[in-house]
């Protein structure tokens, strides 16, 4: 079960091709995460991709992993219940905004508290896309929608302020149109201990007309290239949350390597993984258990 | 002067200990070598309203309660008030001195009241009027003229582990001072007494959900995860206080839907995984059960019912989700549902289930209700065989991924998880071994496991025939679980499943010894099943009377729906009180003039 010496895109590639619009903005996140295992040297048998329901989502057949396409929203216990059971595997969610920021948000919230190792990449286009263009949590006040033909009235979702409220660890942007930094934002993710948020942008060509690639471009700017940064400044980390406009922070907002993972607090997990280990209870200690009841 | 068969029943107000008390009771009496049967009777609160507890005591096995009370312990005014009459001819009713009851209202209907310094005793002699409980449960035992010495033992197990002996030997005087005045005053005038076995083998005294927990550790269960929820939150907690010497992991989810998904996603990786809740927990689980079905991912949940809708009656009891469970989830896909009756049956089908969801690499459901998850009973140590269940783990077709040798054996010429066989049960190897890469998918997919993106007829023809052909597999080899109890040529057959087990049993009893021809039949085992196999049973009864707790009588529906025979009259019960020997020998008159 050794790692190959050398990994390559050929390696990842999946027998199956993407039905992805000509365009779509999670070409470059499948492109980004593809990156991020050849820069880890991360075979796919040691990799898990959980999905929820949405164009992104298929993202787990188009990468040679191992995958799990759930449910809308579902794929973040999921993912925690199969890291318990193995927790030497890198597990990986890929959702969509309205997985995780929507329907699934209450999961979202706690696994943020948790902190158990799993790189969570969500697909933010800003718009439901595979239901053919409805308002998403993220979309902005006033977009204009076949569910919000006069503008929604709603202020949208903010990820990464709500990550730095919850507790999250690691919390980051990417744009899928730089899949390079996003390669990078991953591979950052999937090597932190603990939960990592990675939330990208990412254009939906056909049904979000205003958060286009342009407008993305115009507006974002790395924080690794602003001087002074420091991601472990959780008040900076803040503060940059709350920038939207002119100019939107991508890269890595904030990270925290002190707090232990979910796994390594739970003591049946200390030796080795919950599937290696004998099936069989003790015949004794259970026979001991029944006295408690005499 | 009866001897060693009695009712004793405690009440008061939620705080006062009622429960308590009468388990402490109950230990007692089972340790002096006596069989008894205990139910609890509580209000969604955690101070005041009305909770009782009732032990009943014999010198065989009891699978239930009953309904006539020989001695009531008050803790309050309104426990005399609510269950004077429920008492026996020559009853007792003992409460403490200071409370507000009429002697003579109760001599006047023949019962004998037994006002004590209960309070009195507790302050003078532990020094805490807390000790009330000890000193009501101990006039009892002195009413009674049960060996004290079982009761002070109760208090050094209870009291010495937790708080220290001080605590206890403070209790245990109080006890003795209590028995004595108790005995002296009232011991002469009580019919009913309890007398110690000599060399009675020593028993458990064990509750429904204190048996699936024993029953989830001897299958190897190894990942529990569920949200609180009355009744099933006690086993959550049961097995998370296992969790360190059993190396489980226990999680307390943050909603039920997570619950069963960590469940999914444990099972995903080869270990075997549960959860548990009560009816509106498992609705919200339905869309994910659904996913179980759809991944042919084994959980097992154990849906422990009350009576609904909505919140319902939530610290009640009912067995209204049973069509509820046979159909929860979009779409068709298998699933195996299991009813056990008692604590021993809760302990082996609970092991059973993990066994039939890895076999089938599908959902199991087992159903109890909140009468058999916290009714507590008498069983031989021996009754729950733990070296035989461990020894009966069956995982099916599972190769785990670390198993190097078996994976290269097994994927010679390469994997598909979902490979067409003649059983529709596929290898299983969870992922992490480089010959076994492969997704799964919700949506349809294709043998490899991929979403089938051109949603061909073909594909979806085999991929659910796959699916739903494991059920009359599972039937055939694995299921079939049911018990006639009484009679062969009983003229009246009744019908029950689940948690009516000890109650319709009793009821067979009372029946036959009143001259009637009355037997059980009663199924563990709902779904799937050979129907034909059922219909041949069926026809081997005369009359069939249903027994259920619920409105419609689900069961009975569902048997009639598949083996098209009607039973010939139901009894049921949907007040949110257990099923009881006495309200089944009632009704049954009244079901038999209507068939």
């Amino acid at each position: 079960m050794s790692a190959p010496a050398t990994l390559t895109m050929r390696d990842l590639q999946s027998p199956v091709e993407p039905t992805w619009c000509p365009g779509c903005g999670d070409y470059g996140i499948l492109n980004a995460v593809k990156r991020a295992m050849i820069q880890l040297k991360l075979p796919p048998h040691r990799v898990i991709y959980f999905s929820g329901i949405g164009c992104g989502s298929k993202l787990p057949d188009y990468v040679r992993a191992n995958g799990f396409n759930s449910l809308h929203g579902r794929p973040v216990p999921i993912a925690q219940g199969f890291l318990l059971a193995h927790h030497d595997m890198k597990v990986v969610v890929v959702d969509g905004d309205g997985d995780s920021y929507g329907i699934g948000g209450n999961h979202w919230l706690h696994i943020m508290r948790r902190n158990p190792h799993i790189t969570h990449i969500v697909q933010d286009n800003m718009v439901y896309g595979l239901t053919k263009g409805q308002y998403a949590p993220t979309s902005m006040k006033g977009y204009v929608s076949t569910t919000s033909p006069e503008g929604t009235v709603e202020y949208p979702v903010n990820p990464i302020a709500i990550a730095l409220a919850a507790g999250a660890t690691f919390v980051a942007r990417g744009f899928s149109g730089d899949p390079k930094h996003l390669a990078d934002l991953i591979a950052k993710g999937l090597e932190h201990k603990g939960y990592a948020l990675i939330d990208v942008f990412q254009p939906c060509v056909i049904f979000n007309r205003v958060n286009t690639y342009d407008w993305f471009r115009e507006r974002v700017y790395k924080l690794e290239e602003e001087p002074g940064y420091d991601p472990h400044d959780l008040n900076k980390a803040w503060e940059k949350a709350h920038e939207w406009g002119e100019r939107i922070p991508i890269g890595l907002f904030y990270v925290d390597d002190e707090t232990p993972t979910l796994e390594e607090q739970i003591p049946a997990l200390a030796h080795k993984p919950l599937y290696q280990q004998e099936i069989a209870p003790s015949v004794e200690q259970l026979e001991a258990l029944k006295e408690a009841f005499v | 002067m009866v001897k060693n068969s009695c009712t004793i029943k405690l009440g008061g107000e939620a705080g006062q200990g009622v429960e308590s008390s009468g388990m402490g009771f109950a230990k007692a009496i089972a340790r002096a070598g006596l069989f008894i049967f205990g139910v609890q009777d509580y209000m969604s609160r955690i101070r005041g309203g009305h909770n009782w507890y009732q032990v009943r005591v014999g010198t065989r096995p009891l699978y239930s309660h009953d309904t006539t009370v020989h001695l009531l312990l008050a803790f309050d005014e309104r426990t005399v008030h609510d269950h004077a009459a429920e008492l026996i001819k020559g009853g007792g009713v003992l409460y403490d001195e200071g409370l507000k009851v009429d002697p003579e209202s109760l001599s006047a209907v023949d019962l004998i009241p037994m006002p004590m310094p209960l309070l009195k005793i507790a302050d003078e002699v532990g020094g805490n009027k807390l000790m009330m409980n000890t000193a009501a449960v101990a006039a009892a035992a002195g009413i009674c003229e049960f060996d004290l010495s079982y009761i002070e033992q109760v208090i050094r197990d209870n009291f010495g582990r937790r708080k220290g002996s001080e605590i206890a030997e403070r209790n245990v005087r109080v006890a003795e001072a209590a028995y004595e005045e108790a005995r002296k005053r009232y011991a002469p005038l009580f019919d009913w007494k309890l007398d110690p076995i000599p060399g009675a083998p020593k028993r458990m005294v064990i509750n429904g959900n204190q048996a699936l927990g024993l029953g989830a550790l001897a299958a190897g269960c190894k990942m529990v995860s569920g949200y609180p929820m009355t009744p099933a939150s006690t086993l959550l907690e049961f097995l998370a206080a296992q969790a360190r010497k059993f190396g489980l992991v226990v999680r307390q989810t943050e909603d039920e839907i997570s619950g069963i998904l960590h469940c999914i996603g444990a099972a995903h990786a080869g270990v075997r995984a549960m959860s548990c809740t009560s009816g509106g927990g498992f609705s919200l689980m339905v869309e994910s059960l659904s996913l179980a079905g759809s991944t042919e991912t084994p959980v097992v949940i154990v849906l422990a019912q009350r009576p609904g809708p909505a919140t319902g009656l939530p610290t009640r009891t009912g067995q209204e989700d049973l069509l509820f469970a046979l159909h929860a989830g979009h779409g068709e896909f298998p699933r195996a549902v299991l009813a056990p009756g008692s604590v021993e049956q809760c302990f082996y089908h609970m092991a059973r289930a993990f066994n039939i969801a890895e076999k089938y690499q599908m959902p199991v459901i087992l159903m109890t209700d909140n009468f058999l998850a916290n009714s507590i009973r008498t069983v031989e140590k021996e009754a729950f065989d733990i070296a035989s269940v461990v020894r009966s783990i069956e995982r099916g077709a599972l190769v785990l991924p670390h198993e190097e040798e078996k994976v290269r054996a097994a994927t010679e010429g390469g994997y598909r998880r979902y490979e067409w066989t003649e059983t529709g049960i596929s290898l299983r190897i969870p992922p992490g071994h480089p010959s076994a890469v492969y997704s799964v998918a919700g949506e349809e997919h294709t043998p490899e496991g991929f979403i089938d993106w051109e949603e061909t007829a073909q594909n979806r023809n085999m991929m659910m025939t796959k699916r739903m052909k494991k059920l009359s597999v599972c039937a055939e080899e694995d299921m079939g679980v049911y018990e006639f109890y009484g009679p062969e040529d009983a003229e009246t057959t009744l019908l029950c499943w689940g948690s009516s087990y000890g109650p319709v049993r009793e009821a067979v009893d009372v029946l036959n010894s009143h001259g009637m021809r009355v037997n059980m039949l009663h199924f563990v085992d709902i779904h799937p099943l050979n129907w034909d196999a059922v219909g041949e049973i069926l026809d081997r009864c005369h009359t069939i009377v249903a027994v259920e707790a619920n409105y419609s009588a689900q069961f009975s529906r569902w048997l009639t729906m598949n083996t098209g025979r009607r039973p010939d009259g139901k009894i049921t019960k949907y007040d949110g009180r257990p099923l009881n020997p006495d309200f089944i020998a009632v009704e049954l008159g009244k079901a038999l003039v209507r068939v």
